[in-house]
């Protein structure tokens, strides 16, 4: 097939579908849409890879509020009604058997786990008697502050560079249908904006015996 | 956050300080923690721009609260629609839209305890996702490259293969903010 009948095929799909704003970002209609104001529960990523600094830890980051400016960033904050769970399937079920429960109120970050859920799926309380690690949410133009638990967790919340990187502009162009292949080089559109990013690190010890699992992001409001 | 706090957690890290809830409510009143009441999904992510490239705005909302196991049942029909109409055949990892889309329509992230964590290295596949990966490239090689790869060249890679900042090289190894 040649490219430009590739392309009209694109346009075709997208303009009957969906209209792309940025990769991950804001694709939450319920969460993000006109008037929302509940923006901190939106999820821009979600990272999972063994520490490079220690080959016995995984490390989860969750992003939340893409396309941050600078400025907005010194304002943003996490919302204290909102539940930010890492889900981990060890059991190739795809089915949550460990979670770790994130939390933020009055300046703090708090990660509960891993543990076993109460219940799995689209509802949530707090698992409080699981082993729990703490710290004081970074500001903006601080070090990182970093907290750790007795199990060895450690937990950080804060704003940080939007690790995501994608020229979405020219993309958006050649799903519009005025370009047909993308630049050289191309233009990184998340360049220069942040995220309010949730990182833990976990002893790979306390994920189960399994070598393989499944994890995922989910946040959850009351 | 005033100088204080900002000193407590330095030293909150520095110390090592190890907090454990005995409380079941944990909600004592030196801190006034909330850890009451039940929490329900608004939004959920693994793999990026599933989501976005593949789930029509229509059924957005639905597919962020939809648990993982019952995705496949539910959207595997439609991304194999899109694939389809990408004029998608078969992938570089030889997979058919049929199996392609059953992969995508999961949306978890895949991970390795042991080895290399990555989306993919050019050798290991989809066994994490690290922060330096070029995931958005990956994504088009392999829903616009065909079986070889070699396939509409002009769409799949976008040119930006790095991130902005370098990153930390220790926790949270993520960059500070602009």
């Amino acid at each position: 097939m040649k490219r430009k009948n590739m392309t009209g095929l694109i346009v075709g799909v997208v303009i009957a579908g969906s209209i792309i704003f940025a990769a991950d970002h804001i694709d939450a209609p319920a969460v993000t849409g006109s008037g929302s104001t509940s923006l901190g529960t939106d999820i821009t990523d979600l990272y999972a890879f063994q520490s490079p600094a220690d080959n016995s830890k995984m490390v989860f980051v969750i992003g939340t509020q893409g396309l941050l400016s600078p400025t907005a960033t010194t304002n943003a904050s996490f919302p204290a009604n909102t539940l930010y769970e890492l889900n981990i399937d060890n059991t190739g079920d795809n089915v949550e058997d460990l979670v770790i429960q994130c939390l933020v109120q009055n300046g703090k970050v708090r990660a509960y786990g891993p543990v076993t859920p109460g219940m799995p799926g689209l509802t949530s309380t707090i698992k409080a008697d699981a082993v729990m690690t703490e710290a004081m949410v970074t500001a903006k133009g601080s070090n990182a502050v970093i907290g750790t638990g007795s199990n060895g967790v450690r937990v950080f919340a804060g704003p940080r560079d939007d690790p995501f990187f994608f020229d979405i502009a020219r993309y958006a162009e050649i799903i519009a249908g005025t370009e047909s292949s993308f630049r050289m080089p191309g233009m990184d559109s998340f360049a220069g904006t942040n995220i309010m990013a949730i990182a833990v690190e976990v002893p790979k010890s306390l994920l189960g015996s399994s070598d393989n699992i499944s994890v995922w992001a989910e946040s959850k409001t009351k | 956050m005033n100088t204080k706090n900002i000193l407590t957690g330095v030293l909150i890290a520095s110390l090592s300080i190890a907090f454990i809830s005995c409380d079941k409510n944990d909600d004592d009143a030196t801190d006034n923690f909330d850890t009451s009441g039940t929490y329900t999904q608004v939004d959920q992510k693994a793999r990026p721009g599933v989501a976005t490239v593949f789930i029509g705005a229509n059924r957005k909302n639905e597919f962020n609260t939809t648990t993982p196991s019952m995705m496949s049942a539910s959207f595997k029909t439609d991304i194999a629609s899109k694939l389809t109409a990408f004029g998608y055949t078969q992938n570089a990892l030889g997979q058919n839209t049929d199996q392609f889309a059953s992969l995508l329509a999961t949306d978890v992230l895949n991970v390795k305890l042991t080895g290399t964590t990555t989306f993919f290295d050019g050798t290991n596949v989809l066994t994490g996702r690290a922060l330096a990966d070029d995931v958005i490239d990956t994504e088009l090689l392999l829903i616009f490259g065909g079986p070889t790869g070699a396939s509409n060249p002009g769409l799949t890679s976008d040119n930006v293969d790095a991130n902005d900042k370098a990153f930390m090289n220790s926790f949270p190894f993520l960059a500070s903010p602009h």
